[in-house]
């Protein structure tokens, strides 16, 4: 994990409050992994620490995020014209294991998105997507969660990547209305009840659950993918010091004790979680 | 003409007086792709207890302006497992490493740490962390009993630091802590204790809520400051101890390039320890290895001994 001064080639407001920034870091690239995340330096006299941000995706020796411009940290990049650097480490963490589960054939891939979620489940997409063998007949689908029908990020491009998307809204202006984890609830137990009535190969298959989003989301994820049996991969966001392992700031609670989210994580199976 | 950097730290003998602060640089490990390790003058470990300790429940950090606030709660693998996970990768660094100790019981525990420890030759120094403000001390240490730290009173600094004394032969430094009335009563103790060096200051303790759920913003609802918001303080306390004892300190607190850097040393600082910029730049430490030299050439200075405690009045 370089750190490196990355040339800023576009940084634009995409919807609401939601911005995409890409710049150029062709080390950072050949070793970024979904679910990896950055950490860039604000230089700022009071803000202090780096801003961890999810890889959202890849192209050529191009990196992109997004963000929400929610405080002084996400403004301050927000202002950010290209042409500027940004100081950048990365990539940080371990991200989600999609080699050996989701896209072999023996699991059907859900993408659950709460939010700011779907930024490191875009960049899991197109891998899921490169590593598929373009004769499989499995679907992926996404689940894309949003507060309202003009907060739903990346319909698009999951769908241009050919998933499955299926939305839901707070107040149900697009979509199912409720969270996505009761959405996710809902396609489990239809699942359920075709498995009981058929006896077809594709039932067999089990979902393997990928998530990000807010904790109560994760928190909720967690328990649906315990009273299912599936096995999922949740990202956890955090506020963080280092974000390289050093300080022990940014714990979670394991069944193996508290572990780092920034090295140990952001990605965490749903099973060793404590909530 | 290169200008001399080194400097003793009781019988240890470094080749630059910058190092970097206990907690801020994991094992080292962690840092080894982003910084030059062999460059440092010295690396000062995240502290030790005897056996393993959990930590403080999350969240345990968080930003105040120009500073954050941390309590970790000293979560680390034990004397034992440090030994065999730990120090391989520190020695293959080539520098000196200085292990941070506390004890999570009475005097005894450093005691046996120290003895533990004073076998190990590639350990060059030991620290005691008597100011850590992130746990309890249920000691059996009187006056240091509850949220009262050992490094608050100066019987109790005197009388720890005077029993590891014993305990090992090895270069001893003692870290204080700035929430106090007098630093410079705890570190005249400590001196007279036996301490070789003084490490100065520790995290200032602190608190900050969220306005909208009147929550602290820290699960142990109080915390260690650190970052340039505690810089004055700490260089103030730096300059207090410098007149009144003959030890070396190691100056830390909000040490963020060679400016404040010099700063410390002017105020009595034999070495300087870089904490919270670690995680902003993960090459301050060696940044100001690089200023120090040209600060040092630019000026004509051929030994950088000559700047320490020289505060033109």
């Amino acid at each position: 994990m370089p750190q490196i001064k990355a040339k800023i080639v576009y940084n634009k407001k995409v919807k609401e409050n939601y911005w995409c920034c890409v710049f150029n870091a062709p080390e950072v690239v050949k070793k970024a992994s979904p679910g990896q995340f950055l950490n860039i330096r604000v230089e700022d006299k009071e803000l202090l620490l780096r801003r961890p941000f999810s890889i959202h995706g890849i192209q050529g020796s191009g990196l992109g995020i997004i963000y929400e411009v929610l405080g002084k940290g996400t403004k301050y990049l927000s202002r950010r014209k290209p042409g500027e650097y940004l100081d950048i480490i990365g990539p940080l963490g371990n991200g989600f294991d999609y080699k050996t589960q989701g896209c072999q054939g023996t699991m059907v891939p859900v993408l659950v998105a709460g939010g700011m979620g779907v930024a490191p489940l875009f960049f899991l997409a197109e891998k899921l997507r490169e590593n598929q063998n373009p004769k499989s007949k499995i679907q992926n689908v996404v689940l894309i969660g949003a507060k309202t029908k003009n907060h739903i990020l990346c319909e698009k491009e999951f769908k241009a990547a050919g998933f499955d998307v299926r939305i839901a809204t707070d107040d149900g202006s697009r979509g199912f209305k409720g969270y996505v984890s009761e959405l996710l609830e809902k396609i489990l137990s239809a699942d359920l009840r075709h498995v009981q009535s058929a006896s077809s190969k594709d039932a067999e298959r089990s979902r393997g659950i990928y998530a990000c989003g807010p904790k109560p989301m994760l928190k909720e994820i967690c328990r649906i993918s315990r009273k299912y049996g599936l096995s999922s991969q949740v990202s956890l966001e955090e506020h963080m010091a280092c974000g390289i392992g050093a300080c022990f700031g940014c714990v979670a609670e394991t069944k193996e004790g508290y572990k780092r989210v920034c090295k140990d994580g952001p990605v965490f199976k749903a099973d060793d979680l404590i909530w | 003409m290169k200008p001399k950097l080194s400097v003793n730290i009781g019988k240890l003998k470094l080749n630059n007086p910058v190092m970097v602060a206990s907690g801020t640089f994991g094992y080292a490990e962690e840092l080894k792709d982003l910084v030059i390790l062999k460059e440092l003058g010295a690396i000062v470990t995240k502290t030790i207890t005897l056996n393993p300790r959990r930590g403080n429940p999350p969240p345990r950090t968080c930003e105040t302006p120009s500073g954050m606030l941390n309590s970790i709660g000293l979560e680390n693998p034990g004397v034992e497992n440090f030994l065999k996970e730990k120090l391989p990768f520190l020695k293959k660094s080539g520098v000196p490493i200085i292990i941070s100790i506390t004890s999570e019981s009475g005097v005894e525990e450093f005691v046996k740490l120290a003895r533990r420890l004073d076998g190990v030759k590639d350990i060059s120094a030991i620290e005691i962390n008597i100011s850590c403000p992130n746990i309890r001390n249920d000691t059996k240490i009187p006056r240091c009993q509850g949220t009262r730290l050992i490094a608050q009173d100066p019987k109790a600094t005197h009388e720890v630091v005077k029993a590891v004394r014993k305990a090992t032969g090895k270069t001893l430094i003692t870290k204080l802590s700035p929430n106090v009335t007098s630093i410079a009563e705890i570190a005249q103790a400590a001196e007279e204790a036996g301490s070789d060096a003084l490490s100065l200051v520790n995290t200032l303790i602190g608190m900050s809520v969220d306005a909208g759920t009147r929550k602290p913003k820290i699960a142990a609802i109080t915390a260690g400051l650190s970052g340039p918001a505690i810089r004055p303080v700490a260089l103030r306390m730096c300059w207090e101890v410098y007149q009144k004892v003959k030890i070396p300190i190691i100056g830390m607190g909000g040490i963020t390039d060679i400016s404040s850097a010099l700063e410390f040393f002017i105020c009595g600082a034999t070495a300087i320890s870089v904490g919270t910029a670690n995680f902003i730049n993960p090459k301050t430490a060696t940044e100001i290895i690089s200023g120090l030299k040209e600060y040092l050439s630019e000026n004509k200075i051929n030994n950088m001994k000559e700047i320490i405690g020289d505060l033109k009045l």
